[in-house]
This record gives C-alpha cells, sequence and structure tokens, in this order.
C-alpha cells in the first residue's frame, strides 16, 4: 500500500463516491426532464406524458433510447473536433461543480469515517465560481463550430448573457462571504448549523433573491433563455446537433439545475441542515443519511420553483435582459454589498 | 519518482505542448482554446505550489474571462486559415532570430540568477498562497499599492467606456 506513496484506500474512497454522485445527479436529472414536462402539464391543464409505463414513469427513458437511436448528423463544413467537443465541454463543466458540494455529514463505514463530499477545499465558492465561468465554453464552442450564422449568434448571446449575470452573482456572493467569513461550502454550512444562528437567508434575503436570478440566467432557463429563442434563431446554439449530442445539451442544462440548487441550498438555505431538529440525538450515519435527504428535499423545492417561473413567465426581450443585468441587479448587489459591510461594521 | 514530480512533468508537458500548438494551428479559435489549454496546465502548477487562491483566479480570470473576450473578437471577424496575410520569408527568419536572442537571454538570467540557484520551490508545503495569508498580506504590508492597482483598474474601466461611447 505505499506504491507511489498515495493513500489508495482514500483515493478508491473518492472514486466510489465520485461515481456514487455523479450517477445520482445523471438520474436525477433524467427525471427532472420529466418533471419538467408534468410540471408544464399541470400550469397548462392537460394531463402530460402518461402512456410509457404507470403515470408516464419510463417517459425519461424512452426520450433516452430515441435520441440515442436516432441518426447522427455532423455538417460537412463543420469543424468536427470541437463540433464534437462542444457538448462534451458542457456536460462536464455542468457536473465538475459537484466536487465541492457538501451533500451531507461524515459517515462511517469500516472503520473509516467518511465525509460526503468529495473535495472540502477552502476555496470552494470560488471553485464554484471558475467552473461556471467555463461553461461558456460548450456553449460558444458548439455554436461556432456548427458554421451556421444562427448557431453563432445564439453563442455569442449565450456568452455575453452569462459573462454580465456573473458579475451581478459575484457581488452577491461578495456580501454572503463578508458575513460568513470563510469561502468552504463545509464551513458555511456548518455555521448555519450551529445553534442560535440562523440560515444564512435570514441574514441575506436580497443577495438570494440576486443570486437566483443570476443562477437562472446562467442555467439558460426561461426568462433567460436567449441562446435559445426559437422565434428569433430557429432553435439556438445547438440547432445543427442531433441525436445524442443533442441530447446532452438538453441534458446539462438539467444537470446545471440540480447543481445550482444544491449551491443554493448549501449557501442559503442550511445545507444538509434539518430545521428545527438537533441532528446530534440520532445515531451519526442515520443523521447523516436524514440531511442527504433534508438536502435532497430543499433541491426538489428549488427545481419545482425553475419550472414554476419558465412555464410562467415569458422571455425577455434581449436589450430587457442586459438592462436587468446592468442596470437593476449589479447596483442593487452592490447596494446590498455596502449594507452588508455596514451591518458588519454596526455588529463590531 | 513521487506523485509531485509525475503530476510536475506532466502539467509541463501539457503546458509546453498546448504553447506550441496556439503557435502553429493554423486557425485562430484553435489558437484561443489552446491558450486556454495552457492556463488550465499552469493552473495546476500553482496548485502543486499550494497557491490554491492564485490557481483558481487564474482559471476564472484568463480561462473564463479574458479568452472568451478573445473567442468573441475572433468569431465576430471570422478569421480563416484562408484570409491569413502571406508572410515572407525574411520576416519570418528575422522573428526566429529575434525570438531566439529573447529565448537566450531569458535562459542565462536564470542559469545564473543568485536568488534561484539558493532557493527551491515549496510544494505543497508553503502556506502563503492560501486566501487567508495573501488576504492580510496584501492589506497590511502591501496596502497601498494594492489600493494603486484598484485605482488603475478603475481608470482604465472608465476609459474604455468613453472610448466605446465616441462616435
Amino acid at each position: 500500500m505505499t506504491l507511489l506513496a498515495l493513500d489508495w484506500l482514500l483515493i478508491i474512497e473518492k472514486l466510489v463516491l465520485i461515481a456514487i454522485i455523479v450517477f445520482a445527479s445523471l438520474g436525477i436529472a433524467l427525471y427532472t426532464t420529466f418533471a419538467e414536462r408534468k410540471v408544464a402539464a399541470v400550469l397548462q391543464d392537460r394531463p402530460g406524458p402518461e402512456r410509457a409505463g404507470p403515470f408516464g414513469l419510463f417517459q425519461p427513458f424512452a426520450d433516452g433510447l430515441k435520441l440515442i437511436m436516432k441518426e447522427e448528423i455532423i455538417p460537412n463544413s463543420s469543424s468536427k473536433a470541437l463540433f464534437v467537443l462542444g457538448p462534451g465541454l458542457a456536460m462536464t463543466a455542468a457536473l465538475m461543480t459537484c466536487a465541492v458540494i457538501p451533500w451531507g455529514a461524515s459517515v462511517q463505514l469500516f472503520g473509516r469515517t467518511i465525509d460526503l463530499q468529495i473535495a472540502d477545499v477552502n476555496i470552494g465558492i470560488l471553485y464554484i465560481f471558475g467552473v461556471v465561468s467555463l461553461g461558456v465554453y460548450g456553449i460558444m464552442i458548439g455554436g461556432w463550430a456548427s458554421n451556421n450564422k444562427f448557431s453563432l449568434m445564439a453563442a455569442l448571446r449565450g456568452a455575453s448573457q452569462a459573462i454580465s449575470y456573473e458579475l451581478a452573482m459575484g457581488i452577491a456572493l461578495i456580501a454572503l462571504l463578508m458575513t460568513t467569513g470563510s469561502l468552504s461550502l463545509k464551513t458555511i454550512v456548518e455555521q448555519q448549523m450551529a445553534p442560535g444562528h440562523l440560515w444564512n437567508i435570514a441574514y441575506q434575503p436580497l443577495g438570494f433573491l440576486l443570486f437566483f436570478i443570476c443562477a437562472m440566467a446562467e442555467c439558460n432557463r426561461t426568462p433567460f433563455d436567449l441562446p435559445e429563442a426559437e422565434n428569433e434563431l430557429n432553435f439556438g446554439y445547438h440547432q445543427e446537433y442531433s441525436s445524442m449530442k443533442l441530447g446532452f445539451y438538453l441534458f446539462s442544462e438539467y444537470v446545471n439545475m440540480i447543481m445550482s440548487s444544491a449551491v443554493m441550498a448549501s449557501l442559503y438555505f442550511g445545507g444538509y441542515d434539518i430545521p428545527f431538529f438537533n441532528e446530534a440525538l440520532l445515531p451519526q450515519n442515520i443523521a447523516a443519511l436524514v440531511g442527504v435527504g433534508a438536502l435532497l428535499i430543499k433541491i426538489v423545492i428549488f427545481i419545482f420553483i425553475f419550472m414554476w417561473i419558465r412555464w410562467t413567465i415569458p422571455r425577455f426581450r434581449y436589450d430587457q435582459l442586459m438592462n436587468l443585468g446592468w442596470k437593476s441587479l449589479i447596483p442593487l448587489a452592490l447596494v446590498n454589498m455596502l449594507i452588508t459591510g455596514a451591518w458588519i461594521l454596526a455588529k463590531l | 519518482m513521487n506523485t509531485t514530480e509525475i503530476l510536475f512533468f506532466f502539467l509541463s508537458a501539457l503546458a509546453i505542448f498546448s504553447a506550441i500548438m496556439v503557435l502553429i494551428s493554423k486557425n485562430p479559435i484553435h489558437s484561443v482554446l489552446w491558450l486556454v489549454a495552457v492556463f488550465f496546465a499552469i493552473s495546476g502548477h500553482y496548485i502543486l505550489l499550494n497557491a490554491q487562491f492564485l490557481a483558481i483566479v487564474n482559471m476564472i480570470v484568463y480561462a473564463g474571462a479574458i479568452m472568451v473576450l478573445f473567442l468573441f473578437v475572433v468569431m465576430l471577424m471570422n478569421l480563416n486559415a484562408e484570409t491569413e496575410p502571406q508572410k515572407n520569408l525574411w520576416m519570418k527568419l528575422a522573428g526566429v532570430i529575434s525570438g531566439g536572442c529573447l529565448l537566450m537571454v531569458l535562459v542565462s538570467l536564470v542559469r545564473q540568477a543568485t536568488d534561484l540557484n539558493a532557493k527551491k520551490a515549496m510544494t505543497t508545503t508553503g502556506d502563503i498562497g492560501l486566501i487567508k495569508n495573501l488576504g492580510k498580506l496584501l492589506f497590511s504590508e502591501y496596502v497601498v499599492p494594492f489600493e494603486i492597482t484598484s485605482v488603475l483598474f478603475l481608470s482604465a474601466m472608465i476609459g474604455a467606456i468613453v472610448i466605446g461611447k465616441k462616435e
């Protein structure tokens, strides 16, 4: 066990954890597509998918099978390597966020204490920020490599939207970090679990609202789905894509949604904290599992709110989108930061 | 060879290979993307030196923002291999000679510098790169240069807006 002086048990443990988390996120994303169709159906007063299996529960598998079976077309005049790279990058960037999210407290297994978090780095939030800013590449590369004017315009739109809203998101986060004093997501969650300390939403209501709006924009969800505005751009940056490559683009949007819900739950809603309940009363392993369940419930609630908004509010115009980002959200975030600073100063 | 050495050589090879690909790619978009790979490799080096904050900021600022703007410009200008102006042989030769001279000066500088010879890079042990220590240092010992830099950035931003607004 001293080959290369590594702790091989730790590496195996982390690999298993990564596999579980990645496959669990993909599984949840699979059923999020189903939930999206059902929520849309309820909001539009129609039954929604109900034919495949009981209550239409096998619908996502039918969809996936359909996408895989479709003929794969790579346009002749595209740059092939980048055309293939685009959807892969979008998916990788979406899944990479899960590394720093604390999915639960630690469990005791086979005499080892296993943290339910892949990496507790002390710059966790900045890491998420970095990965989010890399998500742009999937859209840009895919849009450009298609060699289609509509795709290119959509890709440029998507990138400029993501960059604009990242700024407001970052400033909203700075206000939160000023109150927590730590960049590690695990520390932030543990602070919120401490007795006598409320969830961060109580200290940063405006900050959360800004963060939520920006997260919606980063996920390209309606009302911010300008990169795939069918009425102006045909289909958006993935117009030339077919088969499972298109599936990857569509799927990465849902993975993004899950990850941003998990980040919001951890930052503002106590992460794996169970409200009005002292976890220390339960045995360690059970408390950890119940905590994971609590986090999942919070994620599901956020995803539902995402869908609810999508099927309620129509899409913005492009100038409205830019005005909202630069002229409303960024000044509001700056004011929020100043107020937080004054509050911290007054508390000292 | 321990793990750190293996990672070091892997990252160095990746950085140099990507840097060469930046130069020899015919398509400007490919060049930009290879440059992003270079930044990733350099971020990896920062992590080896236990400077996590520097690594992640390098990724956010360079790979996440500046290179995206590069991509914007290149995509909108629609540069292709065909439209690239052909430089004549003498220009290429002059470029090789001047670049070679610069390389020679840099290499001899690094080999002779007593500062570098005496010191060894602190891999995974130094903690100056952690955000806590970096922040304390920036806001105590180096607070004046830090503030001046931020004023410089602000004036550059205002300047960019003024130039952009001009008809």
